[in-house]
């Protein structure tokens, strides 16, 4: 196990997308075919790879573990180091197993424009890295880097290859998360300045602060996290981005890109500034219950397919926040566990309602209608994704819900009453929007195009087999994740400081 | 009467300055005895030879630390690290000046005093040779910054402001098209800045009163022991820092800035951008770091207002505009601005900071004008926003450029900017100035909009009818543009050894 522990994963999970990215991207425009092949098999072998790094991982043992440090800037103590906890962990896998999918789901996409297809999945694989690296930083400096970065390849994909208002969504993504990051900048260079000189995550837990400063910093990390996870009242960019990006990168910004705020507040503002995480909870809590109502209902009277999923996605960040807030191993586990299975689920409906999308050439509900006649296999997917985005029992979704609402039902019965309504609604927009679509009198003008006679073609039966494989299996037998979670959890509500009331119920389990 | 005793002096320290006043004396000999066709080769050689000389001497004096000339010129850290970024930027600038492929005759006309719109101002557009003066006017100016970096009294400071702006004025007169554009830049440029240059006169009057002294050695002794009315000291100080602000274009004293960034010819924009702004902040750190530094308490909240207001106007007004290079202009303001938060953190790091800025902002704003000067149709370079319109599609290599050159404005991370920004925000909060660097980092997302704005320009809007096609470079303007977009990367990516040289360079002699 030394020998295999000893490999240097991270940096070259980190690095070889991007190594890809240049590959593909110098392509000729030619050869379309050739880039989306080795695309394809490049983020092939990038997943391979982070699956032996899971097997490699020893979820009982130490608890970074992968750490690779090499100097960068001495002068600052910045260094690139990497280092994975259990909840780092499950989101490089995520990563790692999505945007294969995506690739082969966005076979098409960049077809149509009249840009280069080649650079569309240059810029895919681009992401992936920035993505893994801002996943796998243990350097707050260089995980400020990654956070920042990120936002180029997305706005990219969105301004260039996006549809219907591609420019203004793309401009909205990068001012409100440049926004974010630089409230981040602010409090980076506050932590460095003030906490020793130092940007090691370790070194920098052990760092002082005076009540007030800390609260600051927290702020300003915060709400960085908070603008990119979305939570209430900062989420107005991601309906837009949701809608106009191209469903493949739509998939990647709900399914992956978002954790990044979630992941942010676990790794650093819990750890770094214990003290004001609990003096703000209850904020938190609050914005987290906004969200899940507030978002709920504006996703019931969406019309468009895609905003609808970037709503019913916000509603979710607000349970991952509360899970995250409540301050409890149960609810932590479950907020991460939700962020995989979030992942897999939004990530599932994202991608089948950009099939709809293509064949249709529109994304406006009122266009379908009893499409589950014409394309029965598509629209049963499209139903099962939804399902799982509501939580049923058997799905994966399901049990991380159940653990964030119970994990808070312990602490705070209020919070996770208010948020049991959330699960009602959902139930609401989910099934409103599946029965408006796919079920009912089938809409005459959907059969004069040509695109809804083809039902789920190869490529699209591979893309969705494996998510709904991985949904189903997570929702009956999650210990495999909730194993590698659950001991990261812990550490982090020890920085925290809060015990937990009763028992947790993990511990019986392992 | 009593013989004058000449002081001894350093000639090997100095020799920087001597070998660029004698290359620039050759080239106006040389531009009276060659013949025509032979002046710009032998011109532009003798220049570039003479910077590479200058360069070279400074590198082999750089462990000097001397006051020489009787105490007028210090030879010290920051004055050898100064020059040598000013001799290395002007090199760059100069090879904008040399470039004659763009334009026939290149960018500058023989004789700037014709009317404009005569006959004669007709021909002399269309007529192929150009002025061949500018290359010993721009050596002047050079070395007038080299000595204006090093001067250690305010006498000879005041002598080595005059002699870098008067052949400055001279060559924003020069431009080949918009030649009435040009004409008001130089008299506007001439006119504010004489005023400029006899505030700082009157200033350096009051504070021989105060100290008895324009040595900056006896100044900081005067500022602590002497028995002198404080008025004349403030007063003093406050003069000298307006002729100082003035050409480092803060605000208020920055409304020349656009109109003649705009009205110049691109290279001598160029010029001005980067050597200008380096030798007014070197000369302003000097004072306010050797000779002021007793009077910190006084100057540093009046100071602190002028930078945020420098940011502001700067990040506001940048939004507003339609050109591009009133855009860049206001973004040289804003940027002064960061510089100077660099400068009141009056302190070790903030000396090194502020000059990592200087040397990071210079290479990418030379970078920028080369940029300029390509994107241009059969009327001159199309400066107007709506110009740049889909420039990505026509040519995405320098429109990629163009795009990487505003992210390092922006201060996106793994560019110079955002390792500059970081180190003076840095330095400013430890030495306490907090506010300073809120106010940074929030006109930082201002100034991000109008960026951003020109790259939705460039990739996400359709080229119009009007979108002029960018020219290929001569090599020298490929030159230009390659060593500042590879700098821009290089401080970005990998900034130890240029932080390492300013921390060991930021040590002033007294």
């Amino acid at each position: 196990m030394v020998g295999v522990s000893d490999f240097p994963f991270l940096s070259i999970l980190t690095g070889a997308p991007l190594v890809g990215a240049l590959v593909v991207a110098f392509l000729p425009r030619a050869k379309p075919e050739l880039a989306k092949r080795v695309a394809l098999i490049w983020s092939i072998a990038v997943a391979a790879l982070a699956v032996v790094m899971w097997i490699a991982y020893d979820a009982n043992g130490a608890r970074f573990q992968f750490r690779e440090s090499y100097t960068w800037i001495p002068a600052w103590d910045a260094r690139f180091t990497f280092a994975v906890d259990g909840i780092a962990l499950v989101m490089l896998l995520l990563i790692a197993v999505l945007v294969p999918l995506v690739i082969l789901a966005s076979w098409h996409d960049a077809d149509n424009t009249r840009r280069s297809v080649p650079v569309y999945f240059a810029l895919l694989l681009a992401l992936e890295s920035t993505m893994i690296g801002v996943f796998a930083a243990a350097d707050v400096f260089l995980f400020y880097v990654f956070f920042e970065i990120m936002l180029v390849p997305m706005y990219f994909l969105i301004g260039s290859y996006g549809g219907h208002q591609r420019q203004y969504a793309a401009v909205k993504f990068f001012l409100y998360s440049l926004v974010g990051g630089l409230f981040m900048l602010a409090a980076v260079i506050g932590l460095w300045a003030l906490g020793g000189k130092t940007f090691d995550w370790q070194n920098l837990l052990s760092a002082d602060f005076t009540t007030n400063t800390e609260r600051w910093l927290f702020l300003g990390f915060f709400v960085a996290f908070a603008i990119k996870a979305p939570f209430f009242p900062f989420h107005t960019w991601l309906p837009d981005a949701g809608g106009a990006a191209p469903a493949g990168s739509a998939a990647l910004l709900v399914g992956v890109l978002d954790k990044v705020g979630t992941f942010g507040i676990l790794r650093y503002c819990l750890p770094l500034f214990p003290e004001a995480s609990r003096w703000f909870a209850p904020y938190a809590l609050a914005l987290g219950l906004i969200g899940i109502i507030y978002a709920a209902l504006l996703a019931v009277g969406q019309n468009d397919l895609k905003r609808l999923v970037s709503y019913t996605s916000i509603a979710h960040f607000g349970f991952i926040g509360i899970g995250i807030f409540a301050f409890t191993t149960q609810a932590g586990t479950g907020a991460v566990l939700y962020m995989v299975n979030h992942g897999l689920a939004t990530g599932l409906l994202f991608l089948v309602v950009g099939m709809f999308v293509a064949r249709r050439g529109s994304a406006l509900v009122s266009d379908f209608g009893g499409a589950g006649k014409l394309v029965p296999l598509l629209a049963g997917v499209l139903f099962f994704a939804g399902l799982a985005s509501l939580a049923l029992p058997g799905t994966a979704p399901f049990v991380s819900e159940f653990l964030v609402l119970l994990g808070t039902f312990t602490v705070n019965k209020t919070v996770a009453v208010i948020a049991t309504a959330g699960i009602i609604l959902a139930a609401a927009y989910v099934l409103w929007m599946v029965q408006r679509t796919t079920q009912g009198t089938l809409n005459p003008a959907l059969t004069a195009v040509e695109g809804m006679r083809r039902d789920l073609t190869i490529r699209e039966k591979v893309v969705v087999a494996p998510l709904i494989l991985l949904i189903l299996l997570l929702g009956f037998y999650p210990k495999p994740v909730t194993d590698v979670i659950n001991p990261a959890v812990q550490a982090t509500m020890q920085d925290v400081d809060k015990t937990d009331p009763a028992p947790a119920v993990q511990e019986a389990s392992r | 009467m009593q013989d004058l005793q000449l002081p001894p002096i350093d000639y090997g320290a100095v020799a920087p300055m001597l070998i660029l006043f004698g290359v620039a004396c050759l080239g106006v000999f040389f531009e009276a005895v060659l013949p025509r066709a032979a002046r710009r080769s032998t011109q532009l050689v003798l220049a570039l030879l003479g910077l590479v000389a200058a360069f070279v001497v400074v590198v082999l004096e750089s462990d000097t630390r001397i006051l020489t000339a009787g105490g007028a010129v210090a030879i010290d850290g920051p004055t050898l690290f100064l020059q040598g970024s000013i001799i290395l930027l002007g090199l760059m600038a100069l090879l904008l000046v040399g470039d004659r492929s763009l334009e026939q005759g290149g960018a500058f006309v023989a004789q700037a005093a014709i009317t404009v719109g005569s006959d004669a101002d007709r021909r002399q557009a269309t007529r192929s040779q150009g002025a061949t003066e500018i290359y010993p006017l721009a050596i002047f100016a050079i070395a007038g910054m080299l000595l204006f970096v090093a001067a250690n009294d305010l006498l000879t400071m005041f002598v080595a402001l005059e002699v870098f702006s008067l052949p400055l004025y001279l060559l924003c007169a020069l431009a080949r098209r918009r030649r009435l554009l040009s004409q008001e830049a130089a008299l506007k440029y001439f006119l504010l800045g004489a005023y400029a240059s006899a505030f700082f006169l009157f200033g350096v009057a009051l504070v021989y009163g105060f100290a008895g002294s324009v040595q900056f050695g006896s100044i900081h002794d005067a500022v602590r022991e002497s028995t002198q009315s404080t008025v004349l000291l403030y007063g003093g100080i406050a003069l000298v820092a307006i002729g100082l602000l003035f050409k480092a274009a803060a605000a208020p004293f920055h409304v020349w800035t656009p109109d003649v960034y705009q009205g110049a010819p691109t290279p001598i924009t160029g010029l001005m951008a980067a050597c200008t702004k380096v030798a007014a902040f070197g000369a302003l750190l000097r004072v306010l770091y050797v000779a002021f530094d007793g009077a910190a308490w006084d100057y540093t909240p009046v100071l602190g207002v002028i930078a945020v207001l420098t940011m502001l106007v700067g990040a506001v007004l940048a939004v507003t505009q339609t050109d591009i290079k009133r855009l860049l202009a206001y973004s040289s303001i804003a940027n002064a601005g960061y510089v100077l938060v660099g400068v009141l953190a009056l302190s070790k790091d903030g000396l090194s900071s502020s000059m990592f800025y200087l040397v990071a902002y210079g290479f990418t704003v030379i970078a920028a004008f080369a940029v300029v000067t390509l994107v241009r149709d059969a009327d001159g370079e199309a400066t107007h926003l709506s110009r740049w319109a889909g420039l990505g599609r026509r040519s995405p290599l320098f429109a990629g450029l163009f795009t990487f050159i505003l992210l390092a404005f922006a201060g996106i991370p793994l560019t110079s900017g955002f390792i500059a920004k970081f180190a003076v925000f840095g330095a400013a909060l430890e030495s306490g100035e907090a506010w300073l660097v809120i106010f940074g980092v929030i006109t930082s997302m201002l100034l991000a909009f109008p960026y951003l704005r020109v790259v939705v320009m460039m990739w996400l809007s359709e080229p119009g009818e009007s979108t002029p096609a960018v020219s290929v470079p001569g090599g020298l303007t490929a030159a230009a543009l390659m060593i500042g977009v590879v700098a821009t990367l290089v401080l970005g990516v990998a900034p130890a050894p240029l932080l390492d040289l300013t921390t060991s360079a930021a040590e002033f002699v007294r």
